[in-house]
């Protein structure tokens, strides 16, 4: 499993660069990785999106999609697509340390 | 690794529930993947985006194999509606939403939606009895313009 230099902590990471243990995960990791995905800043919108992403992981077992994100009233799905360009369902479960989502939608 | 698809045009051609939704769902997912998505609604697809009739696309239990039930039994009243709303139950569960909601998602994920016009003029429609979210009714001229430079999937 490849590693992966952050600062001075190392992360593990799978092929797509997806983090595979999430006790490694900190919020300087989430801001590293954000700038990895071209955003250089996280917003307090940021946050709340992993945020919720963590909690519905750890409550349902799996990364919500973009239709439950958009239903839990944290934030618009056009907004979602705003604040995560280009992407925003992986670019944010990267981002909060979860694993690569599955699924079409 | 191969160039990464940077635009995706989709023409949806059919009026059905398996005629319609593939195409929603290629769309939507091109947008989460960053990929920049066209739709194109011709014929009996153009339903989709028909305001009385996009919460109505039905699937066909008459004529369809894929359905793996005798062609009598598809014939009984409600037997279309009863699959119908059978299978939109499933895919809800799944979190594929039923066809108002997926064209809002979509568009709001930044997918166009375009209807084609020979088909618009056929049907005698307007601009009006179309949902807000569709773009413009364009020729397909206009179309080729606008997926030039992408891939064009038929469906």
């Amino acid at each position: 499993m490849p590693a992966k230099q952050i600062g001075n902590v190392t992360i593990d990471v799978d092929g797509d660069g997806f983090m595979t243990n999430p006790l490694q995960w900190t919020k300087d990791v989430a801001a590293a990785l954000a700038r990895e995905e071209g955003l250089a800043e996280l917003t307090a919108a940021h946050w709340k999106v992993i945020e919720y992403l963590q909690k519905e992981l750890k409550e349902n077992g799996a990364v919500p999609t973009v239709r439950k994100i958009n239903k839990s009233g944290i934030i618009s799905t056009k907004e979602l697509y705003e604040i995560f360009p280009g992407g925003p369902a992986k670019k944010a479960a990267r981002i909060a340390g979860l694993a690569k989502p599955v699924g079409c939608v | 690794m191969a160039d990464k698809i940077k635009k995706v045009s989709i023409i949806i051609s059919k009026g059905s529930l398996d005629g319609v939704y593939p195409g929603l769902i290629m769309a939507n997912g091109a947008r989460m993947e960053g990929i920049e998505a066209n739709l194109f609604f011709t014929f009996f697809g153009l339903d989709t985006i028909i305001s009385k009739r996009m919460s109505r696309i039905k699937i066909a239990t008459v004529g369809n194999p894929g359905m793996h039930m005798a062609s009598l039994l598809g014939v009984l009243p409600g037997m279309s509606a009863m699959a119908t709303s059978m299978m939109l139950k499933t895919m809800d569960k799944l979190d594929i939403p039923p066809v108002p909601e997926f064209v809002e998602m979509i568009a709001d994920a930044g997918g166009k939606f375009y209807a084609c016009k020979a088909s618009v003029d056929m049907f005698k429609l307007k601009k009006e009895n179309l949902c807000p979210q569709v773009d413009s009714i364009i020729t397909v001229g206009d179309f080729y313009e606008i997926a030039a430079g992408g891939h064009i999937i038929f469906t």
